[in-house]
């Protein structure tokens, strides 16, 4: 037990270190993994399915790559990725051929994927184990994973508080130890809001960086593919192995991915130093009304900090932003309408059929049935945006604004500014069924990770620090293709704090997490919404 | 719905109402693979659902590719009808729900399509004929609906997708046509085209061209355009000209009953030999159209273009015009060597074979006789240039008559032997040479006095019964015309001595 409970505190690089060592094996750390996750799938449901025999045979596949390259050499064995035979955490929007890919809805319920994603097959080139699928809201449609048709998530630092969304099962799995990397997906926020209500790190790429074939899509022109980790290395390494041109996918780009994601700072020195004489821009427009005091304390003291190492930090503004928030549910609804269409109950998935009724019924029947509310929210949301007569004043002028959105990045960084900081999430993780009454409210979540996506350029969430006991994420938003820059910044800060006192604490109810014979999350919802 | 036109003269309806008439045309391109995955093209005659994947299958997580030569065989088409293109287009995406249509929306051009504002001219029964072309965009089949009975024998529905996600070019004219004969012409020009350039087996039976005809009347002298009428399911030209020939007709008597027209959509059933109603129209359609975020904006840089345009063969229209003028030919038999590439690939390869040959009378071989014995026969029919080119000079010579010739034609066709041999063997070479006819005009001459005398009294069909007599001598052999002109000439120096 206190083997499985060492193995599984052990970050991704740390894992890999002792792996080539031969102190652990991919199969001990996969069963070491596999036995949290298992235990405490009960009281936190972040898994939708957990593969331990598939996970098993991957991980001895992974022992035997890793025999073969150390009879081979040392070069053979630094040839290996940093991946190889780990636990990833993938969420249940990625295609894994042979396997369930429910993209948190009922509608394809039953669905089994014939083919790998690209992310799937560039994990699987590493060498990386799957562990299993994670739950999420709904196509990807929320910020708290309370829109999951299979319930909600526990945060496991409060197992009555949500862990974000929409990659809030990748987000808790991550933060409760049952693997170090997660794959979430972000369109709005939905790997940065989760990875900072969570305590984590979470990388969304700059659009195109990853390819998104296989991926349920959501939004195409902003959906993401990223890293849940719990320190910047490890998401620098998993960025490094999925990251890439696919011909599958039109949009992903033809950018060379640096090698030096592999590299980043061992040494807090060395990586402390990195940030002296950096220009940090701090957007005015990012310290949002209503954003929670403990929130914007922990980020000026982060802010304090990085001066304190050499970074210095700019007032800037991104004069758009307050139209972020309502271009993006006019262009993400609208393109999730059209990406939804293909639900209808026809070839795959859930299908509702009338006696007697023509297919415009059994459509009608079969979508009303499948989809939950959020979701049917959107495709109406979207579906007017379009009508003819309204198109103009809707979807048009928001596609112009968002190309000011964009701008106002570019004006920026054109400054010379390296990247800006920023809190994540205006609060940190809230209770059951406290934002899930009022739509809008549930959107402000994102209102400082979606301009990120609207602009289509990168941004990172990290923890710094606590607020009531729940953690806190700092935002660093860059250029396009400065993955690389803004894990520099991370591991950065990480070394500027590794002292802190929040940095020893984990999260608080894993222990309560550990009970299989408490509530569920749904019961604790329940239980709220009662109260 | 009143069907009365039926039984109306055809082309009665044209004296009262002009008819205005828009043609869409659908057209599989020709290309190996699909729209926008990597299946193939290939699957006539496959089994169901064999020739998929999850793109064209719409599964979640699928992404399209361009197919670049798709682009490129729109591209042609819009060089070929003289249509302009824009330097950057892009994919929409047209929403509609349907189980043929596996993503809920089909990948389609809305407002920048890949060729626009061209033109196509051909020749009719009243002379040649100009339509302008709008535009033609590419966009992807659906797959195919199949309705069946299941086991319990309920109707149900079967979808084949392995035709889903083919690349399609939807052309659309302007409301240019006026009569069923311009209809099907159109049609047949417009397919003529792309199979000259290459971008579609434009097949109608098969599927690969399909015509629909916006059909609407308005009272002669009248400008604004009346009630239109969709008609569909077409499956030949024949098909065309008769749909839309009962539709004006239809439309008249309607309108000539004091009622008005409703918005519709029409099949055309070739038993029937009427149109039917399929759905009203009355609401349009909203398609939600919206830019494809999953596919870049599509640049067409000028040296792409100009490359295409340097690559399209002598198109149909320049190669009638070619026929005549340089070569002499009738408007009828340009158009069919152009219109036939098997006639047309005959009448070159057999002026090749014999240089100096004149083309007018190969081309009267290739389009009269050669073309009743191939689409009378029940196989193949193989007839070699150089054979062709050897029976036109024999014709030329005067070595061979028109009737004979048409034997060995046949004969060789038939067996492959040589055209030689043929006359050879059945002893059809004519005899045209005077000196060798002397003998038996002389005996002719001799044997028939009356015959000899009637002519000379005046009676001048006379000489046809001695022609037929010397023809009897040689067995058919002797040239009637070199025969008569040896008895006039003989029986005008009897005279003068």
């Amino acid at each position: 037990m206190t083997a499985v409970r060492e193995a599984t505190r052990l970050l991704g690089h740390e894992l890999a270190t002792r792996l080539r060592t031969g102190e652990l094996s991919a199969r001990e750390i996969t069963l070491a993994h596999l036995e949290v996750a298992e235990r405490q799938n009960h009281a936190l449901n972040a898994w939708l399915v957990i593969e331990r025999e598939k996970s098993l045979d991957e991980a001895d596949a992974a022992d035997a790559r890793l025999a073969a390259a150390r009879a081979d050499g040392p070069d053979a064995l630094d040839a290996l990725h940093p991946l190889l035979g780990l636990p990833v955490a993938v969420k249940d929007l990625v295609s894994v051929a042979g396997g369930q890919c429910t993209s948190g809805s009922r509608i394809i319920d039953g669905y089994v994927a014939p083919y790998d994603a690209h992310v799937t097959e560039r994990l699987r080139d590493a060498g990386a184990v799957i562990l299993g699928k994670t739950n999420m809201d709904e196509f990807a449609m929320g910020s708290s994973n309370e829109y999951s048709a299979y319930g909600p998530v526990s945060n496991p630092w409060d197992l009555d508080t949500v862990p974000g969304g929409s990659s809030g099962g990748s987000a808790a799995a991550v933060a409760a130890y049952h693997a170090p990397f997660g794959i979430g997906t972000d369109t709005g926020g939905s790997i940065r809001q989760p990875a900072a209500l969570s305590g984590i790190v979470g990388l969304k790429p700059t659009y195109g960086r990853v390819s998104r074939y296989g991926i349920v899509a959501f939004a195409s022109s902003l959906d993401q593919i990223g890293p849940l980790t719990r320190d910047a290395r490890d998401a620098a390494a998993l960025l490094h192995a999925v990251a890439g041109r696919d011909e599958r996918d039109s949009t992903s780009a033809p950018v060379p991915v640096p090698d030096d994601l592999l590299r980043l700072p061992a040494s807090d020195d060395e990586a402390a130093a990195w940030l002296e004489g950096k220009r940090l821009g701090l957007p005015r427009e990012y310290f949002v009304e209503g954003m929670e005091p403990g929130v914007e304390a922990r980020i000026r003291e982060a802010v304090r900090a990085l001066e304190g190492a050499g970074a210095t930090i700019e007032d800037v503004s991104l004069p758009h932003t307050d139209y972020g928030l309502a271009t993006y549910y006019i262009v993400v609804p609208a393109e999730a309408s059209a990406n939804l269409a293909r639900y209808d109950g026809v070839r795959y998935g859930r299908s509702v059929r009338l006696p007697g009724a023509d297919f415009i019924a059994d459509y009608l029947a079969t979508r009303g049935d499948g989809f939950g509310p959020e979701v049917k929210r959107r495709i109406m949301l979207g579906t007017y945006a379009l009508s003819a007569g309204y198109y103009d004043a809707f979807y048009l002028k928001a596609q112009k604004v968002r190309t000011l959105i964009k701008r106002d990045f570019d004006e920026v960084f054109g400054s010379g500014i390296d990247a800006l900081v920023a809190p994540t999430s205006p609060s940190v993780a809230f209770r059951f069924g406290a934002r899930t009454a009022d739509p809008v409210a549930m959107y402000l979540s994102d209102a400082c990770t979606l301009p990120a996506n609207m602009a289509g350029i990168a941004g990172v969430s990290l923890p710094c620090g606590l607020s009531n006991g729940l953690p806190v994420g700092l935002q660093f938003i860059g250029p396009p293709w400065s993955e690389l820059e803004l894990l520099r910044f991370s591991r950065g800060y990480e070394a500027i704090t590794a002292a802190a006192e929040w940095r020893r604490l984990e999260p608080a109810q894993l222990t309560q997490a550990d009970d299989a014979t408490g509530p569920t999350p749904a019961e604790r919802a329940a239980r709220l919404a009662a109260a | 719905m009143t069907t009365a036109g039926a039984a109306r003269p055809a082309g009665a309806a044209l004296e009262r109402y002009e008819a205005v008439i828009g043609i869409e045309v659908h057209c599989q391109l020709r290309t190996e693979s699909k729209m926008f995955c990597s299946c193939s093209t290939a699957y006539d005659g496959a089994r169901p659902n064999s020739h998929v994947c999850p793109v064209c299958l719409g599964l979640p997580g699928a992404l399209p590719v361009m197919n670049r030569r798709a682009v490129e065989l729109v591209l042609a088409t819009g060089a070929a009808i003289g249509a302009s293109t824009p330097d950057a287009t892009r994919w929409d995406r047209k929403n509609y729900f349907y189980p043929d249509l596996p993503k809920g929306y089909q990948i389609s051009q809305y407002d920048l399509p890949l060729a626009a504002a061209g033109t196509l001219t051909f020749d009719t029964s009243e002379g040649p004929f100009t339509v302008r072309i709008t535009r033609a965009h590419l966009e992807e089949d659906t797959a195919k609906l199949v309705h069946a009975e299941g086991p319990a024998g309920e109707r149900i529905s079967l979808v084949d997708f392995n035709r889903s996600g083919v690349p399609l070019m939807e052309v659309v004219s302007e409301p240019d046509v006026r009569t069923a004969e311009q209809a099907r012409r159109y049609a047949e020009e417009l397919q003529l085209l792309l199979r000259t350039i290459g971008a579609s087996d434009a097949d109608m039976e098969h599927g690969q061209l399909r015509v629909e005809a916006n059909v609407s009347l308005r009272r002669r002298g009248t400008e604004a355009f009346g009630t239109r009428v969709e008609v569909k399911n077409m499956n030949s030209f024949r098909s065309v000209e008769h749909a839309v020939a009962f539709e004006i007709e239809r439309q008249a008597a309607i309108l000539d009953g004091g009622e008005s027209l409703r918005m519709e959509t029409r099949g055309w059933s070739d038993e029937r030999g009427e149109t039917y109603h399929m759905r009203s129209k009355e609401t349009s359609d909203d398609y939600r159209y919206f830019p494809e975020p999953d596919l870049p904006p599509l640049r067409v840089d000028a040296a792409w273009l100009a490359s295409i345009r340097g690559e399209l063969p002598e198109l149909p229209a320049a190669h009638r015009t070619r026929y005549r003028d340089a070569l002499g030919l009738s408007a009828y038999d340009a158009a069919v060597l152009v219109a036939d590439a098997d006639a047309g690939r005959l009448f070159e390869a057999t002026l090749a074979a014999a240089p100096g040959l004149e083309a007018k009378p190969v081309a009267n071989w290739v389009t009269g006789d050669y073309l009743r014995i191939r689409n009378a026969a029940a196989g193949p029919v193989r007839v070699d240039p150089a054979e062709l080119a050897a029976l036109v000079r024999l014709v030329a010579d005067g070595s061979l008559n028109r009737t004979s010739a048409r034997q060995v034609l046949e004969a060789h066709a038939q067996s492959g032997e040589g055209v030689e041999a043929i006359v050879g063997r059945l002893g059809l070479r004519q005899i045209s040479d005077t000196a060798a006819l002397g003998a038996i005009v002389e005996d002719v001459l001799a044997a028939n006095p009356a015959a000899v005398a009637d002519v000379r009294a005046g009676k001048a069909q006379a000489i046809g019964f001695l022609v037929g007599q010397v023809m009897k001598a040689t067995r058919g052999q002797a040239n009637a015309t070199v025969a008569q002109a040896a008895i006039r000439e003989r029986l005008d120096a009897g005279e003068r001595a």
